[in-house]
């Protein structure tokens, strides 16, 4: 019997744009990037010029510390810019395709079978294929260490947060990609798979080499870091791994054909989208196509974000998808907004927890756009308890972003900021009355604790 | 709409760093906030959509729920005014009203000039948004104080605690203790004989631009707590606590009626800006302690009358649920909230001073609030230090 956990804690956001069901095709844009800054915590060192030749699998750059751990071309064609900012910062290295998706195979002449065998096996072989790099590590949610014995990895099934991509649609057709992925990675370490009380699909509920677990509650309970508290708390000392469940389905597809395919659905979602739906993109696509066709005509601004409403950056028509995206979600900007006196105002079109508004009025049912203004001005932590609404883990949140504030190292580390990452936050930071921005705020202070412990 | 939007655009400049009128950029700031919902949006890497709600609107809602009991306080002022004149008869409805309102109105434009000028200052000199904080505590000073108080005290009393209880602190939600019930301390220790029960200061007795009536002679009217305390603390009648209820008994402004604090209460729970978790233990803790009293034969007063008396349900509706002054932790707020309340009767029961204990029973649980966050805090710290021994 799957053990099942209920969550109390949490908030659903209604919002209109929900994605239908059904996948569509984009046109090839041409043009790709990785971005070393998905993946956090690494320093990249490029490791091609301009002008080279590059297959799917070969590596753009690896890490300077680690320089086992590559980073590799989602698509073959021409390496055409290593783009550099401020201090001569690796933004992104672009790579013009040539439509071909001619693939590296990382397989011997055994076919494949002696480099799936062991432990060590898999690790070289997620290592070359440029797949360890999207395994994150806790604490500090970074890029993992390949050295690390982690004591578990996890995998979170589903996301939680409003307009995400519903995993079960995406998982259809792929039910043995991804269990070859579970079963590859529980070589490594055991295995838990969390998935929704919602999720029938029997590549789920059934999945074998792992540990599933049910949880049952509203975001972020899909957040894999609510799923360790739960599950297996990280004590200090201790190191786990995560991974995304679109990326395990990345690693079955190497298991099973010796071939790198960074191919996702991802789900085009938000008020601002015409027909929201499903659509098959690559890790690293440029937006521009994805977008054209399917944005609203407005006279208002509009705000492309690259990821969830609530964990995604914003971008541009020209940005590109980030690495570990499963969704791009286009809400209005709010800026050329004139709302008049908001603080008494009914406002029955804003959503709110708070009952000082008129939205526990009309039930869960309604669909709420929100745009990107912050609705109010920053301030110092006023009102008490409203983090710990939303914040499902056994965590004094308000404490530990004090704490961080502060810079307070030794009592960031007694309140468990080991266990959590930015986006546990995203709720939090969402209902938060004093508009402080704990995503960035916990993200800094995860930056410097690890820095203070290297 | 669009054109007042247009038009604090066009000026909006002037008051931007090297604008003529620099200066005044806080108080622009606060005005334009005010008028519109700040058109600020999210900045990359933080979550791109915001909950509607903001300090403003929930503190607009504290002070919404106080009004009920200002109003009434205001009517009440008059009340005891035509009481004391012995003209009751004679009184109107609204003539006491607008009697009582113009009596009131005064000590809440110096309360908040004074309050709000210092934080625009402050706010300026430290290139910080105004902030909303004082909006409340503008309001509930004047009601926590006897009518008969002088202006100039009052500010006095408004700027000590503003400055010296608030922002060298650091401003609203840094602050340990509630600004209101400072000022209120300040002028209890001050100026002991304008505040304390049994002389004249809780009716005013002079009419004010011809409304109201001028008491023949010295009228002593002591508040129903006073009077319990001066009698060794023996019980009421009837009619005494129904008044007390109903609220025209002499007090402070807005402390009186229970209905209209009642009132406010429901607003607070209802929307959740006030914890009921705090609200209730005041009352629990209250009760237990006035029985424990009564019990003792140390006050014949009976457990709940304290309840109606006095400041205790002002107290414990607006003051001791101030977010930022009370305890923070879920758990920590049950304690809090009970310690407030056993305070409160002790002092009230045991002091021989001073009739009421509620201010000081808030004032000292502000001091403990952090020791008890402390001690739940530690609590998950011990648990999680432990978690990792036993693996």
């Amino acid at each position: 019997m799957t053990k099942v956990i209920k969550l109390r804690k949490g908030l659903d956001v209604n919002l209109k744009g929900k994605p239908a069901e059904v996948i569509a095709e984009v046109k090839c844009p041409g043009e790709y990037a990785l971005v070393p800054d998905d993946f956090t915590g690494m320093k990249p060192k490029v490791v091609v010029k301009e002008g080279d030749q590059v297959l799917v699998g070969d590596a753009l750059f690896v890490d300077k510390l680690h320089p086992e751990v590559k980073f590799t071309s989602p698509v073959s064609g021409v390496v055409s810019l290593v783009e550099r900012g401020d201090r001569r910062k690796v933004l992104s290295v672009r790579v013009k395709a040539d439509g071909k998706q001619e693939a590296k195979s990382f397989f011997g002449e055994q076919s494949g079978k002696a480099e799936r065998d062991t432990k060590q096996d898999v690790l070289a072989l997620l290592l070359e294929s440029g797949l360890f790099g999207f395994f994150r590590s806790r604490p500090y949610d970074v890029v993992a260490n390949p050295e690390d014995k982690p004591k578990a990895i996890f995998v979170s099934a589903f996301n939680s947060m409003p307009l995400s991509q519903n995993f079960e649609f995406v998982l259809k057709g792929q039910e043995a990609e991804f269990q070859a992925g579970l079963s590859a990675l529980a070589k490594l370490a055991k295995v838990h798979l969390g998935i929704s009380a919602k999720q029938t699909s029997q590549a789920l509920t059934n999945a074998k080499d792992c540990e599933v677990t049910v949880f049952d509650g509203p975001a972020p309970a899909g957040n894999v870091g609510v799923q360790i508290n739960h599950v297996s708390p990280i004590n200090k000392g201790e190191v786990v791994w995560t991974m995304g469940a679109e990326e395990v389905i990345f690693v079955g597809r190497l298991m099973k054909t010796g071939k790198l395919d960074l191919t996702r659905t991802i789900a085009l979602a938000g008020s601002e989208v015409v027909a929201p739906k499903y659509y098959k993109m690559t890790v690293g696509q440029k937006l521009t196509t994805l977008l054209e066709g399917n944005l609203a005509k407005a006279d208002h601004h509009q705000r492309i974000i690259d990821g969830n409403v609530m964990t995604g950056l914003k971008t541009t028509a020209e940005g590109f998808l980030g690495a570990h995206r499963t969704e791009v979600n286009v809400i209005p900007e709010g800026d050329d907004n004139a709302e008049m006196l908001g603080w008494i105002m009914p406002r029955f079109n804003e959503f709110s927890v708070s009952r000082s508004y008129c939205s526990w009025l009309f039930g869960k049912k309604k669909e709420y756009t929100l745009d990107a203004r912050i609705k109010g001005g920053e301030r110092h932590m006023i009102f008490s308890g409203e983090y710990d609404r939303v914040f499902p883990m056994d965590i004094f949140a308000g404490y530990l972003i004090k704490a961080i504030i502060t810079g307070d190292i030794d009592r960031q580390e007694a309140l468990g900021i080991y266990e959590v990452a930015p986006e546990d936050f995203a709720i939090a930071e969402f209902v938060d009355s004093s508009k402080l921005e704990l995503q960035r705020i916990v993200r800094e202070g995860l930056d410097i604790l690890r820095k203070e412990n290297a | 709409m669009k054109a007042l939007r247009n038009y604090l655009d066009k000026i909006k400049p002037n008051f931007e760093e090297g604008g003529k009128l620099h200066a005044f950029q806080s108080l622009f700031d606060g005005l334009e906030t005010f008028a519109f919902v700040p058109r600020t949006t999210s900045r990359v890497g933080s979550v791109n959509i915001h909950d509607a709600v903001d300090s403003k609107r929930l503190i607009s809602f504290v002070i919404i729920a106080l009004l009920p009991a200002l109003l009434f306080g205001m009517y009440n002022v008059g009340y005891q005014n035509a009481l004391a004149a012995g003209q009751l008869e004679q009184a109107t409805f609204w003539g006491m009203f607008w009697y009582g309102f113009l009596a009131v109105l005064p000590k809440i434009i110096v309360s908040y000039v004074v309050g709000l000028g210092i934080e625009f200052t402050v706010a300026q000199w430290k290139h910080e948004e105004i902030q909303e904080g004082f909006l409340a505590s503008g309001i509930l000073i004047p009601m926590i104080v006897p009518v008969t108080t002088p202006l100039w005290m009052l500010a006095i009393a408004v700027a000590f605690s503003v400055i010296l209880a608030k922002e060298i602190f650091g401003g609203t939600g840094m602050n340990i203790f509630n600004p209101a019930l400072v000022t209120r301390a300040f002028l209890f220790f001050s100026y002991p004989s304008v505040m304390t029960g049994d002389s004249t200061v809780w009716v005013n007795q002079q009419s004010i631009l011809g409304l109201g009536f001028t008491a023949p002679e010295a009228y002593t009217a002591a508040t129903p707590l006073g009077q319990a305390a001066a009698d060794g603390f023996a019980g009421f009648d009837c009619q005494t606590i129904q008044n007390a209820i109903i609220g025209l008994i002499p007090g402070s402004i807005g402390e009186t009626s229970v209905i209209a604090i009642g009132l406010g209460a429901l607003l607070l729970l209802w929307t959740g800006v006030a914890s009921w978790k705090i609200m209730c233990s005041v009352f629990v803790g209250g009760g237990l302690m006035g029985y424990l009293m009564q019990v003792l034969g140390l006050t014949q007063i009976e457990w709940w009358h304290h309840f109606v008396l006095g400041g205790f349900a002002f107290g414990a509706v607006f003051m001791a649920t101030d977010p930022v002054t009370a305890a923070r932790t879920e758990t920590g707020k049950y304690f809090y909230g009970l310690l407030i309340g056993i305070v409160a009767v002790m002092v009230r029961v045991m002091n021989p001073g001073y009739p009421e204990g509620m201010m000081l029973a808030i004032l000292l649980m502000n001091l403990f609030a952090p020791l008890i966050d402390y001690c739940v805090v530690e609590r998950n710290i011990s648990m999680r230090a432990k978690r990792a021994i036993k693996k």
